[in-house]
């Protein structure tokens, strides 16, 4: 008999204009000593639907039409909420998706590990308190003694995670249920978790249910593969019968989004556009004598036509290094020289005439629209501020931006708040584009954004880059996303560039043992070694 | 969390010292002296009075003497009761503001933040509407209007509670507390109403629920601690709230206090007591914004992390 | 190229709904807002109206009449100089709006100014401009203002000047984390990188996206100056006669209530109607505008 095993389950969400549908009668099961995956963007109904097995999501609005969930004989869907309480954190136990707000930040570690254990086995405070010791230790924590009566905020987000997993399984649960619970993480951490996950799923012999947007980092550990769209279950198989043989046009469509193709790097002959020599931002803090190095002695040239990948983790200083190219970020010391021209000592109108020349896109589309102007007035704004259309051909102009960036020319007149997250990236990089620059800094342009339509947006920019003839530094901290776009890739570490090279080199054979880690932590690696057939 | 403590106290000399030198200037810049409307008195008497109270000196020394005076607690005689000093008029006041104050700020917290507690786990059902209505008939309802309808009803028409008074008559404080403390239990109400809001929605209230608690726990091990930052915080604010409001609810109910005194001193031009009035309840606020201060972030891990670190 | 492969898309119309526009409809279907409006919008005409309107002189005594209760010809009683009670009230509404609004005017234009310059220059100015605010705010201000009073008489325009004085720190506070948050926001880097002239981005990217808080907080602002200048006018440090204003009229009536509780219950009830219409439209606004907390 199956751990557990759900059928026909739907759920649907009262909203201000009527009733939505979350789950559209999916059916699946979850076995014994397996891992089990959910696979879907966010809106396909994947996180809700195990939610809603547990009775936690919020009634109303969210709503449960149908359907069983039987889980040990019983039927989830039908217990009432004091039943389903036992159940929750003894017999099927969470891991969530961000670490970073999911512990209370008002009670010590210790006495939120020992909560589940107190609750649903009476234990005594001091054997739960060697059990909770037992397992931080199990977990990987260093000095787990200690860390019991530490409080969340003096971990790190890997860190905490592994708190969370301890405190999941704390009383043995048979269904462990993850809910992303490796997005939120920086990519080394995040194949460390997995496989901590994994090992534990084994030793503890228990079923775990991975809700995970990236069919690429479930793809190593997953027994069994559940593809979810809009509340629908289009297809059910293990990882190698997905990869190699998917059916569903949108598993197919997960499976092209999963940046792998290299590209055939150009080589063409190395004429700069920037040089960077011995670049430092340094950031001062009010309270602390030590800066923070945010960029230490970074010397890196661009060269024209290229598309240069920069890799790192968060707080290696990738984003400042693109900012400070384009003086957004306070120079500390050292020399940009873009076409000639030091841009550290250009300031007033020459800046401006040099800003027109390099232009940025960000990583969050909700936070670099301005949201009170429609997308005309943003369209507008650079073009009219350099002069590269009169008042009479603006309209012209804009509409020429919009197809550039594949936009619905009747959308001009709209706002930001009306457009999806991928919409969102395509206004702003009209706006980019809208100066005519040569160079870009593209910022994790696509790390907010749902697996396929990343794959759309990273197709626009190679797309534009070839007919504009454009030079872009193409920051991410996602390697696979690098490797399908970029020419060059320099990996910056803590301030300090580490190795730069073809993505050819560097994918081939890294030099520097950072480097190597961070390929080693590639999710999907084992299942995308195999020749996929799409 | 020492020096925390001891940075805060520091910073709060300045502020004290500038209320000093104000309220010294200003009561001095005042025009008509304390003795301008005895006409009759004799100009040798006159200047004995003046010389006593030191206002024959430059204006600058009788400032330093009265810093002088100050720094050893000494907050002069007043010029209107000759023979008593400001500091016996303010202790015998203040035994009775305090606790006027105390009640007044328990009915604050208990009603406002079980009100405010109990609206949040509930929100948008009556459980919310009827509280937070109440509420904002609460803040909307200034004391001076509130006291004198609940004398109408509960002492005149009803004959329940004495209208005057206190501790003279069995049931005399009730009214007062309750008329100071409405206001500030509903902004208790709503402040703990939003904090819980904002606790409750957060992540780890899902892994507390995900643990199996029941929901009585998880609102009172888990959402409690942090959805009551902002009413301690308002505490201080409060306290302060609380002593103007005492200015007028003592009016209303003929109370002995601190309130009373100060208004009288202020018709009766009275500018030692002001002086003095003024200077010890402004220490008494900024030492409550302090404290508030001080235990909002005690009830931060983090921030408390932070004192403990700057040892 | 792929055009608009995305799935999600607006609505079909061509003309989108500005944030403005949303705020606008969400605040009409705040009926308690809505209200809130109408009461207050009422209150206001009939203060500009009133020395055309009212239905008996204002210092008209009536020695004969002396206090009576509502009837025919006095709608809401006469007080205990015979003297018509619903004029009193509207008179005295004018004068208790008037300070609302006039002081609060004073706090937005120091705060506001005050919370921008410190936000958007940053550094030393910004600390030195907002350790002035922190001490100021330490002060005990109603002790203050009640010590102005006595000191420089019950004059109306000091009491705008003290009102105003005390209300501008929080206005101050508002709007310098609102420009903080802001000049952080990627599309205002995103200016910044386009060339855009300081004096531009704040006209454009910043001014608007901080209008909303600003707004709420100024609803919000005006109950609570009305509410000091009745607490003023009650305790007689504020408004004087023969000038009147809400706050001093229910403190005469609270000294009558026991005969004449009319003269209580009318003034009360037209202070607390128009906080409560303030309070309700400060709220639905909030509410509309989704402002969160103000604090830093």
């Amino acid at each position: 008999m199956s751990l557990l095993s759900v059928d026909n389950l739907q759920i649907s969400f009262s909203t201000r204009n009527g009733i939505s549908t979350a789950v559209n009668g999916i059916s699946f099961t979850v076995e014994k000593n397996q891992i089990t995956a959910i696979i879907g963007e966010s809106g396909s109904g994947k996180s809700v639907s195990c939610y809603a097995m547990l009775g936690l999501i919020p009634s109303p609005p969210g709503r449960i039409d149908g359907g069983t969930a039987l889980f040990e004989g019983k039927d989830l869907l039908s217990l009432s909420e004091d039943e389903l309480r036992k159940i929750r954190g003894r017999d099927i136990a969470m891991i969530f998706q961000d670490p970073m707000t999911c512990l209370n930040p008002f009670m010590t570690i210790g006495d939120q590990l020992i909560e589940p254990l107190r609750l649903h086995k009476n234990m005594g405070k001091a054997d739960a308190k060697a059990r909770a010791i037992e397992l931080l230790d199990e977990v990987g924590m260093r000095s787990p003694a200690q860390c019991f009566s530490c409080y969340p905020h003096e971990f790190s987000g890997g860190m905490r995670q592994r708190v969370m997993i301890a405190m999941a399984l704390i009383n043995e649960p048979k269904l462990l249920i993850a809910d992303e619970p490796t997005t939120a993480l920086d990519v080394t951490i995040q194949a460390q978790i997995l496989r901590l996950i994994a090992d534990l799923q084994n030793s503890h012999d228990i079923g775990v249910l991975l809700i995970s947007h990236d069919l690429a980092v479930v793809a190593d550990i997953a027994d069994q593969i559940i593809v979810m769209e809009r509340g629908n279950l289009v297809e059910k198989g293990e990882p190698k019968a997905i990869f190699e043989n998917a059916q569903h046009p949108y598993t197919q469509k997960l499976l092209d989004a999963i940046p792998s193709a290299e590209r055939a790097s150009q080589e063409g002959a190395s004429d700069p556009l920037i040089e960077i020599s011995s670049l430092r931002t340094w950031f001062y803090s009010d309270n602390s004598q030590e800066p923070v190095k945010a960029v230490d002695d970074v010397s890196l040239t661009i060269n024209r036509g290229e598309i240069l990948g920069l890799v790192g983790e968060s707080g290696s200083g990738k984003s400042t290094l693109g900012r400070s190219i384009l003086r957004l970020a306070p120079i500390t010391d050292g020399t940009i020289t873009f076409d000639g021209t030091d841009l550290t000592q250009l300031s007033g109108a020459a800046l401006k005439g040099f800003r027109r020349r390099m232009q940025m896109i960000f990583q969050d589309p909700f936070a670099s629209l301005n949201p009170r102007m429609t997308v005309f007035d943003t369209l507008a704004e650079p073009l009219l501020l350099h002069n590269i259309v009169d008042r009479k051909g603006l309209d012209n102009a804009i509409q020429r931006l919009m197809d550039d960036v594949g936009l619905a020319r009747n959308f001009v007149r709209k706002y930001p708040h009306e457009f999806s997250g991928g919409q969102r990236q395509r206004i702003a990089i009209g706006r980019a584009l809208a100066t005519q620059p040569e160079f870009i800094v593209a910022d994790e342009p696509v790390s907010a954004l749902d697996v396929t339509i990343q794959a759309q947006i990273l197709e626009l920019l190679q797309d534009l880059g070839r007919e504009h003839g454009l030079t872009m530094l193409f920051v991410s901290h996602d390697l696979a996303v690098i490797r399908q776009i970029a020419d060059h890739i320099a990996v910056m570490y803590h301030g300090k560039l580490v190795e730069r090279g073809t993505a050819a080199e560097i994918f081939g054979s890294p030099q520097d043992p950072y480097t190597q880690r961070l390929l080693a932590s590639i999710p999907g690696k084992k299942s995308l070694a195999e020749p996929i057939s799409a | 969390m020492l020096k925390f403590l001891i940075s805060r106290l520091l910073q709060s000399v300045p502020v004290i010292l500038i209320v000093v030198t104000a309220t010294f200037f200003l009561v001095r810049a005042a025009p008509g002296g304390p003795f301008d409307e005895e006409k009759a008195v004799l100009p040798e008497v006159r200047k004995a009075l003046e010389a006593q109270y030191k206002l024959d000196l430059p204006l600058h020394e009788q400032y330093f003497a009265y810093l002088g005076d100050l720094f050893q607690g000494d907050l002069g005689p007043s010029f209107k009761y000759p023979g008593r000093s400001v500091n016996e008029i303010l202790a015998s006041g203040l035994p009775i503001t305090a606790e006027l104050g105390f009640y007044a700020l328990l009915i604050a917290l208990v009603i406002g933040g079980t009100a405010g507690v109990f609206a949040a786990l509930k929100p948008n059902t009556k459980q919310d509407y009827i509280p937070m209505t109440l509420a904002m008939v609460g803040i909307c309802m200034p004391s001076f209007l509130l006291g004198p309808l609940l004398v109408l009803v509960f002492g005149i028409y009803l004959e329940l509670l004495p209208i005057a008074g206190w501790g003279m008559l069995p049931g005399d404080k009730i009214l007062p507390s309750v008329t100071l403390g409405s206001a500030y239990a509903a902004y208790v109400a709503r402040l703990s109403r939003a904090g819980m809001l904002e606790v409750l929605s957060q992540d780890y209230i899902r892994t507390a629920r995900a643990k199996g608690l029941p929901e009585w726990q998880v609102v009172v091990r888990h959402a409690l601690r942090g959805g009551i930052i902002p009413v301690v915080a308002f505490l201080g604010p409060a306290f302060a709230g609380l002593l103007a409001g005492s200015f007028v609810v003592e009016t209303i109910f003929q109370i002995p206090g601190l309130g009373r005194f100060y208004v009288q001193a202020a018709f009766n031009r009275d500018y030692t007591m002001i002086l003095g009035t003024t200077v010890f309840l402004s220490t008494l606020i900024v030492f409550f914004n302090l404290l508030s201060d001080v235990a909002a972030a005690w009830l931060n891990p983090r921030l408390r992390a932070q004192f403990q670190g700057g040892k | 190229m792929n055009t608009l492969a995305d799935t999600a898309s607006p609505d079909s119309a061509d003309t989108g709904s500005s944030l403005w526009q949303d705020a606008w409809i969400r605040l009409r279907r705040n009926k308690p807002a809505v209200g809130g409006a109408y009461v207050l919008l009422f209150l206001i005409v009939i203060s500009l109206l009133t020395p055309w309107i009212a239905p008996y002189d204002y210092e008209v005594q009536n020695l004969d009449l002396g206090a009576s209760p509502p009837s025919a010809q006095h709608w809401l009683g006469t007080d205990v100089f015979g003297r018509d009670l619903l004029t009193q009230i509207m008179y005295g509404g004018r004068v208790s709006l008037m300070v609302g609004f006039i002081a609060t005017a004073v706090a937005l234009l120091i705060g506001v100014t005050w919370g921008a310059v410190a936000g958007y220059v940053g550094g030393r100015l910004d600390a030195a401009m907002m350790r002035i605010v922190d001490i100021l705010y330490a002060l005990p201000f109603m002790i203050f203002i009640v010590l102005l009073m006595v000191v420089f008489g019950r004059n109306i325009l000091l009491l705008f000047l003290a009102i105003g004085a005390v209300e501008w720190l929080t206005m101050a506070r508002i709007m310098r984390s609102q420009v903080q948050s802001l000049r952080q926001q990627e599309f205002v880097e995103a200016a910044i990188s386009l060339g855009l002239s300081q004096s531009a981005i704040i006209r454009r990217h910043v001014v608007p996206n901080a209008l909303g808080p600003i707004i709420v907080y100024t609803t919000l602002t005006i109950p609570s100056v009305m509410l000091l200048e009745a607490f003023l006018s009650f305790l007689g440090l504020g408004i004087q006669p023969p000038k009147t204003s809400w706050g001093l009229l229910i403190s005469f009536g609270a000294e009558t209530m026991e005969e004449y509780p009319w003269l209580l219950i009318f003034p009360g009830l037209a202070l607390t109607v128009t906080l409560f219409s303030l309070n309700f439209l400060g709220d639905g606004l909030r509410d509309a505008l989704d402002v969160r907390g103000s604090k830093d």
